[in-house]
């Protein structure tokens, strides 16, 4: 437990000396939110069923974030720590494999969360940014589509042998998935043959549940985003633990 | 000295494809020695010591360490053991001091850590971060996280690899005091000199074999070459005088160089005694005793370094 503490606090640390890092997490959804915000503005209006563009966008922005840290961080720090041999040189020690994962989710769930209070933050500010639903639903959401697309961010991590190969594979499931997915064009103007490809891309059911959990729906109005996204955790989480190689 | 075996190797044996990497490899090492296994590079060193550390699974063969086996007592083992690995990283921007906080945490049993960094010349570099740090910093920094738990038996493999002779001698004198406090160490170099140096019985190891095992002056008396005198001389000496003393074997001249081989301590007083009383004006004079590295000549019939 004490080497588990000190590791989170270690990796925590090292997540805050990454420019890059930060930069992603922080700095590129409150990007969005003045391009987008400045553009559009936050108007009540009927294509958004009587909410502003900030409205909505401000929980779907929340699949950009998670989807930065899950496939590109993630993947890309496990893959960079076995293919140097970090992993390795623990191994030696004492500290069990599950320790070193769940210190990387709790440190990259943590900075997920920070990126998002940012956005919410500075939309409320600027925008006057409207929230209807209950901030305990939200946060259960918020963590369930997160570790959902770690699971797949671990998965891709324990397939891959090399950082640069985790981070190819990261970047073609990124961007068409933030595009696709309601991450950063509504959904709403995503139609046809397209709509069907979002629907099969799980982040698409992460910014469904936000959307939705922000404005009020009860849960059981998004039972079907609860078990794609329960399920991908579950399936990515085993396959992945199956998967994992020190080396 | 010799105590309670720590490590048990029976008839190791492990390939990379058609590569035998240890072919049928048997020893001990003992509490509270240091134990050394030279060998050219490829003679399989760093694979017999990750089979005992558990990072690879043997083809063959029964090891134990401290009782135990090593991949399936894996946890039970880890606490009791320090480990330097040959390749080893750590994150980029981790500090040296962060990174002993971190590694003392994984362990039950730890004390301070902070005359490690003395020791090791690390004090002035513990707020830098591993990728400014040098190869002789990186290098030293993997011996004090070897060293964080205070372990019963240290793995170290190619410890002084990219050390300045300086650096080099402080670590052997760190190493030799952790077995002067009843700690054992097994340590793989190519580094002859510091077998002889550092190890209480060297396993020289060739082709995946050990060609020969035992304490290094037992090595290099077992080679029965006795000692060599060389000195320079003025041309025209008459070797004679040399030939006929007792102690001597041989004598031979290579350039300008007089090389007189014979047994044990009476040789270097002998041959000065034997200049003296011609009244020869003898230069340079040194005396050169075999080293490992000729018992690995003689062995193998190649010199180390290729």
């Amino acid at each position: 437990m004490k080497g588990f503490l000190k590791l989170t606090w270690v990796e925590l640390k090292l997540f805050l000396r990454e420019p890059m890092l930060g930069l992603f997490t922080f700095l590129f959804p409150l990007m969005m939110l003045f391009v987008f915000g400045g553009v559009y503005g936050n108007k009540p209006n009927d294509f958004f069923g009587g909410y502003g563009m900030v409205d909505v966008s401000v929980p779907a922005w929340a699949g950009l974030i998670i989807a930065n840290t899950g496939f590109l961080s993630l993947a890309v720090s496990v893959a960079t720590y076995r293919e140097r041999g970090v992993l390795r040189r623990f191994r030696l020690t004492p500290i069990r494999p599950l320790a070193i994962l769940v210190a990387q989710v709790a440190v990259l769930l943590l900075m997920t969360a920070c990126g998002m209070a940012l956005l919410v933050i500075a939309a409320k500010l600027v925008f006057a940014l409207q929230l209807r639903g209950n901030l305990v639903s939200i946060a259960g959401g918020f963590v369930l589509g997160s570790l959902s697309i770690f699971a797949i961010g671990f998965l891709l991590a324990g397939i891959v042998s090399t950082a640069r190969a985790a981070q190819t594979i990261g970047m073609v499931l990124f961007f068409p998935m933030i595009f696709l997915s309601g991450s950063t064009i509504p959904l709403e103007a995503i139609k046809g043959a397209v709509r069907a490809v979002a629907e099969a891309l799980p982040l698409t059911y992460v910014v469904m549940l936000l959307r939705g959990l922000w404005l009020g729906d009860p849960w059981s109005q998004h039972l079907t985003e609860v078990a794609v996204l329960g399920g991908v955790l579950l399936i990515g989480a085993s396959l992945s633990s199956w998967l994992f190689r020190w080396e | 000295m010799q105590g309670k075996a720590v490590v048990e190797v029976e008839n190791l044996r492990k390939s990379y494809g058609s590569i035998v990497a240890v072919d049928s490899v048997s020893f001990q090492v003992n509490q509270g020695e240091i134990f050394g296994m030279v060998g050219p590079n490829g003679a399989g060193k760093t694979t017999t010591i990750e089979c005992i550390e558990g990072l690879r699974q043997p083809d063959g063969g029964a090891i134990r360490v401290l009782g135990l086996e090593p991949r399936r007592d894996a946890h039970a083992l880890r606490p009791l053991t320090g480990v330097q690995l040959q390749e080893s990283a750590l994150h980029d921007r981790l500090r040296v001091w962060e990174a002993l906080d971190l590694f003392a945490s994984f362990y039950p049993r730890v004390g301070a850590w902070d005359h490690l960094l003395e020791r090791l010349g690390l004090a002035e570099v513990r707020n830098i971060h591993f990728a400014k740090l040098s190869g002789g910093q990186k290098q030293r920094l993997f011996v004090a996280l070897a060293l964080v738990n205070d372990p019963d038996l240290v793995f170290l493999d190619e410890l002084t690899t990219g050390l300045d002779p300086q650096a080099r001698r402080g670590v052997w004198e760190l190493i030799a005091d952790i077995r002067n406090r009843g700690k054992t160490v097994f340590l793989t170099t190519h580094f002859m000199e510091e077998a002889e140096r550092l190890c209480d019985r060297v396993a020289i190891l060739d082709h995946g074999r050990i060609v020969a095992l035992d304490s290094p002056e037992a090595l290099v008396r077992g080679l029965g070459r006795g000692v060599r005198v060389v000195f320079a001389a003025d041309p025209g000496l008459d070797l004679q005088p040399l030939r006929s003393l007792p102690s001597v074997t041989h004598v031979e001249v290579i350039g300008d160089r007089v090389v007189v081989s014979g047994r044990e301590d009476r040789l270097v007083v002998d041959v000065v005694n034997a200049l003296s009383a011609v009244g020869c004006r003898f230069r340079d004079l040194r005396t050169e005793q075999p080293t490992l590295e000729d018992v690995f000549l003689s062995l193998t019939g190649r010199a180390m370094r290729e």
